[in-house]
């Protein structure tokens, strides 16, 4: 048991933890215990520490890890909004393929209440939980709108009036459907990326360089 | 009673004061021995001045008005107020000139880790000594001073700032796309730049091209079959380190990809890593079109040491538990230079 090419990779609980454990398996990695002890969080002996996919760019970023994954929503929401605003300095080394989602901006079915009160409010209201990428995206496409940030099940402002459209992200789109909501704009597609620490990426280059041939020479998607 | 300072500054207190007294001072020893002489200048700038660089990033952040009206600026860093002297204060004096500085400088960052908005900063200008002598007397005197302070395994990146936008140029990327692919690499999102550069229309070698260059770091066998448009780059980095002396020479590793988004950079670009930090120690490089700016045209390169990240690394050396030291695999970092 020992880490890949001496490296600390920062893996996410949730979504994209399954993927990514089958991932660094199938690079030789022992993944038992990861699989199995869903409370611990460092993992010595095979460099893994996990966390939420949110806090992957937060300890790449401070050399905590070499490597990361997390998805592009993520990372899209942590960016810099304007050259020199100071986004995170991790590298994005990979589109690693899986954990295909949507980010989407959604209202309830029927005339969309949203285009209802630009027209005569002059002005939507968005609930979301990625607010940077929501106000980036409608700024973008013109339009004036109030960010409301909620924390989890978004698909709940909409129907109880508090906003007319959410922007959050789909895999399948069946949580809006059974909520009445129907997309209306696709933002963005994102899928798990492989980030790097700026300097990990220098000091430790051969072993990035061949962790990242070996996975430009896994069959195409990723696993599973 | 707790009174608030502004986010992203912060008091040093004499314990601190006194460690990081000693940094400078041993830093201050290097330069002057090298024949660099100490200059201030104010922190506070004619913003319509400074507005003569294109600082792109490091713009500038902080404005105030005088009592004219006229609009003055913190400035961001010392570069651009030193090419301003020398225009001014030095007109007629023969090159080259050397200058060292220790000043505090304020950005807009959004205040994390080791990046506040008022930092001070430890450097040198070296002006009117063209590539490849200047660049390699930069790296020397950055060597030495870091040698002195105690740091011990750190390297120095080296790339080029002209690489990357002379492979695009002879790779025909449409000319309207490469700011934004330049603007791309410097966030070194390598995804990003691929899934760009399909859109501008390449494919085939000169995709795998654009994509596989900046990413290359390593030895000096990363500047081996490169083609052709990338050879006026390669030439100056290869003269670079032949005229290094063996100790600093081992300490490079060359980074086809580094580029800086301060726009006065037009050669040589470095940064300085160490294992026990997360993020760059400083970094420099050559910037030849931006002493003309100021009406004095005059190649020029320099770097900047951020004093307090060098501090960190020095400490986290010392309790070997900097950021990639107290972890798995961080034997390897230590001991072995990037291969």
């Amino acid at each position: 048991m020992s880490p890949i090419n001496g490296l600390t990779i920062a893996v996410p609980r949730g979504a994209l933890f399954a993927d990514t454990v089958d991932l660094l398996a199938s690079l030789g990695l022992e993944t038992e215990e990861l699989r199995s002890n869903d409370r611990k969080l460092l993992f010595e002996e095979i460099g893994v520490i996990t966390m939420r996919p949110t806090d992957v760019p937060t300890y790449v970023e401070a050399g905590a890890a070499d490597l990361g994954v997390t998805g592009k929503d993520v990372l899209l929401e942590q960016a810099a909004q304007r050259p020199g605003e100071g986004g995170r300095e991790v590298y994005e080394l990979l589109d690693l393929g899986y954990g295909r989602c949507t980010m989407v901006l959604a209202s309830k079915a029927g005339p969309d209440p949203a285009l209802e009160a630009l027209r005569r409010l002059g002005v939507m209201r968005v609930a979301t939980k990625y607010p940077r990428i929501a106000a980036r995206h409608l700024e973008e496409t013109g339009r004036q709108a109030e960010i409301v940030e909620v924390k989890g099940s978004v698909e709940l402002a909409p129907l109880t009036g508090m906003v007319e459209a959410i922007v959050d992200l789909t895999a399948t789109g069946t949580t809006l459907r059974e909520n009445n909501l129907v997309v209306r704009e696709e933002i963005v597609l994102c899928t798990a990326r492989l980030i790097a620490n700026p300097v990990s990426h220098k000091l430790k280059a051969a072993g990035i360089d061949d962790l990242m041939a070996q996975l430009r020479g896994l069959p195409a998607g990723g696993p599973g | 009673m707790i009174h608030p300072i502004p986010s992203g500054t912060r008091d040093v207190l004499p314990e601190e004061t006194r460690e990081v007294r000693a940094i400078t001072d041993t830093l201050r020893g290097v330069f002057e021995r090298h024949g660099y002489g100490e200059i201030y200048t104010p922190a506070l700038e004619y913003e319509s001045v400074l507005a003569r660089a294109d600082m792109a990033e490091a713009r500038p952040a902080y404005r105030v008005f005088d009592e004219s009206g006229a609009v003055l600026v913190l400035r961001s860093d010392m570069t651009v107020p030193i090419a301003r002297v020398v225009a001014t204060r030095y007109g007629g004096t023969e090159p080259p000139m050397r200058f060292c500085y220790f000043a505090h400088c304020y950005r807009g960052v959004r205040p994390q880790r080791g990046q506040p908005r008022e930092l001070l900063q430890a450097g040198i200008e070296l002006i009117g000594s063209p590539a490849p002598d200047g660049t390699a007397e930069a790296l020397t005197v950055l060597c030495h001073a870091l040698d002195a302070t105690g740091l011990k395994d750190y390297r120095i990146g080296l790339g080029d700032a002209s690489l990357f936008p002379a492979l695009m140029a002879s790779l025909r990327v449409p000319e309207a796309a490469r700011a934004g692919l330049l603007e791309t690499l410097v966030l070194r999102d390598f995804v990003g730049l691929q899934e760009a550069l399909v859109e501008s229309g390449l494919s085939g070698e000169a995709l795998e091209l654009l994509v596989e260059v900046p990413q290359r770091r390593g030895g000096p066998e990363v500047l081996a079959d490169l083609p052709a448009p990338a050879h006026d780059a390669v030439m100056g980095l290869r003269r670079v380190h032949e005229l290094l002396e063996a100790a600093v020479a081992e300490r490079v590793i060359f980074d086809l990809g580094l580029v800086r988004n301060i726009g006065y950079y037009t050669g040589a670009v470095f940064d300085v890593y160490d294992p026990a930090l997360g993020a760059p120690i400083g970094g420099g490089g050559r910037y030849d079109e931006l002493l003309a700016r100021f009406g004095r045209s005059l190649p020029a390169v320099g770097f900047a040491l951020g004093v307090d990240r060098l501090h960190m690394a020095l400490a986290g050396e010392e309790r070997g538990t900097g950021a990639l030291l107290a972890r798995p695999g961080a034997g390897e970092a230590r001991s072995t230079p990037a291969a």
